[in-house]
């Protein structure tokens, strides 16, 4: 009976099939609507140059800062002065990083897991991060010289406070009826910290990593500007102060490269320990 | 059917012969300092393999009576007596089981299961239950998950795996914190069959606070009624019922009559 109603049906039946609307810049692939994008920015700086809107002094041509990207890579692969100062920098911002990590994730659980922390030590937490850390670095060059090292703790200085924010808020991460669990369980303090608090806390935790290892960069950079040493800032700085535009955009890429390596190796990590966590936007950029 | 009025004696004809597995006398708890009324002289006697639903609304105290009988919450007045032994604190021969799954999401189904032995006696001891987590797996009907990550796992699922976590210790009682309410209703229906199938393997005794009228008929033995400031546990209701129960009772005159005589308790006393 059915059969044979649909069998009726079928031949005044319309077709239905039609197209969903995507915008035509949606359908684009991703590498070519970055390069679009870059092409736009490149001829846009060309025009600003070429109509000499601002002075050539001080904005170099596309072609020039080009020019000179290739003489710095060239500089840094040959292993001449400039990979030594790039070395440098590279330690200050390991070297404040790992600095960072370990302090920033001692106090995150000091201030997270006990009742003396969060009262006691976290006021002062706060206040310290509303000030201007960089303001400090003056102080490190003082106290540890002009060397690496104040410029490894003007870096770790500015970038514990995402790290210690991130440890907190993660081990406040876990859900009461998690929490309750593991107490009808009978868990330990510690049982719970390491087995519920802490991987829970992991994706927070991350957060504040993903902060910091671009934070470090900013520290050790201004470091180096405020306290002297042989690291890429005194380059940029040097360059700057002869005008010569090309080589600090120049100098700048590279350094951009060295943040991105640092958030780099915090991806890879992130990826590794917490495969259970949905990916954002962020983490998708290094697929 | 039999229906008293407040449960001086609550212990309803047809589980009167079973041994006594669980007592609470005179539990009443104030929290003094927000000056909080929650329990009001509970009494309850849950006998060996029966089934004893809990109807009451929200802020009816089933929170602080649950923490209480798990051993999380001391009572302010009265006694708690699992097995011949005084509640003292969380025990292994009390399983429990919320709402949310809370399975965690970095662990396998099985490691899942056999979380609580790990808590308590490690390692080692966690890796020796696996054959018994697999074998509780089967019960639910989750043969071929043991590997499989929660995010992998439906609602229904993930609280299937809950039952075996709740059951790997082999608890003396089970105390459910409304089970399933978060799943849909069909997933439900059916789960509320499965925990019956499986307490009746297990000769289990349950606890069980629901919002629901029907799963607490068609789960229980003994209904009662909650009713809130402060928490008192108002009248009880022996579910008559054959066992083992099925979906079509649900359509059954009898079941019917059984929770609208539920309904009308509570529409006296607990929205007062």
């Amino acid at each position: 009976m059915t059969n044979e109603l649909t069998a009726a049906a079928k031949p005044v039946a319309p077709q239905t099939v039609w197209t969903e609307e995507v915008h035509w810049l949606d359908r684009i692939p991703r590498s070519v609507a970055m390069l679009l994008l870059l092409c736009i920015f490149i001829a846009v700086w060309q025009a600003v140059y070429s109509l000499r809107l601002i002075s050539h002094i001080i904005m170099p041509s596309p072609m020039e800062t080009v020019v000179d990207i290739i003489t710095v890579a060239t500089n840094l692969l040959t292993g001449d002065y400039m990979l030594r100062a790039l070395w440098i920098t590279t330690q200050e911002v390991l070297a404040g990083f790992v600095i960072a990590v370990v302090l920033g994730f001692s106090l995150g659980l000091l201030v997270g897991e006990t009742a003396f922390g969060e009262r006691a030590v976290l006021p002062y937490l706060v206040g310290i991060n509303a000030a201007p850390k960089v303001a400090f670095a003056p102080l490190f060059v003082s106290w540890l010289g002009f060397g690496i090292a104040s410029k490894v703790a003007l870096a770790a200085f500015v970038a514990i406070f995402p790290v210690i924010v991130g440890t907190a808020a993660g081990i406040h991460a876990a859900d009461q009826n998690s929490r309750m669990l593991f107490r009808t369980m009978g868990a330990t303090r510690w049982q719970a910290l390491i087995k519920l608090k802490l991987p829970y806390g992991m994706p927070h935790f991350f957060g504040g990593l993903k902060n910091a290892a671009v934070l470090v960069v900013v520290g050790a950079v201004v470091g180096e500007f405020l306290g002297g040493g042989k690291g890429f800032g005194e380059l940029i700085r040097m360059a700057a102060s002869m005008i010569n535009t090309p080589r600090v955009f120049a100098l700048i890429l590279f350094l951009s490269l060295l943040g991105l390596g640092t958030f780099w190796i915090v991806i890879q990590l992130q990826r590794k320990l917490i495969f259970w966590h949905k990916e954002t936007v962020a983490d998708e950029m290094f697929e | 059917m039999m229906t008293t009025g407040t449960a001086q004696s609550p212990l309803p004809a047809g589980l009167s012969g079973r041994p006594v597995v669980y007592e609470l006398r005179g539990v009443s708890k104030t929290y003094k300092r927000r000056n909080v009324h929650a329990l009001e002289k509970i009494d309850l006697r849950l006998t060996e393999g029966s089934f004893w639903g809990i109807i009451g609304s929200s802020g009816c105290g089933k929170s602080t009576l649950l923490k209480i009988m798990s051993g999380l919450l001391s009572p302010s007045e009265g006694s708690v007596v699992l097995s011949g032994k005084p509640v003292t604190g969380p025990r292994r021969d009390i399983g429990m089981m919320f709402q949310q799954p809370t399975l965690f999401p970095w662990r396998t189904s099985i490691e899942n299961v056999v979380l609580p032995i790990e808590i308590r006696d490690g390692k080692e001891a966690a890796r020796a239950k696996h054959d018994a987590g697999r074998a509780l797996l089967e019960l639910v009907g989750l043969k071929g998950f043991e590997q499989v990550y929660p995010n992998e796992l439906s609602g229904g699922m993930a609280q299937r795996v809950a039952i075996c976590r709740m059951l790997i210790t082999e608890p003396t009682v089970l105390l459910l914190d409304e089970p399933f309410s978060a799943l849909d209703e069909l997933s439900r229906d059916f789960m509320d069959m499965e925990l019956q199938r499986i307490c009746k393997e297990l000769n289990a005794t349950a606890f069980l606070v629901t919002h629901s009228i029907p799963e607490a008929v068609i789960l229980s033995d003994v209904v009662s009624v909650m009713s809130p400031r402060p928490g008192r546990i108002g009248a009880t209701v022996t579910i008559d019922l054959p066992r083992p129960r099925t979906l079509d009772m649900m359509t059954e005159p009898r079941f019917g009559a059984l929770v609208r005589e539920i309904r009308g308790l509570l529409d006296k006393g607990a929205f007062l």
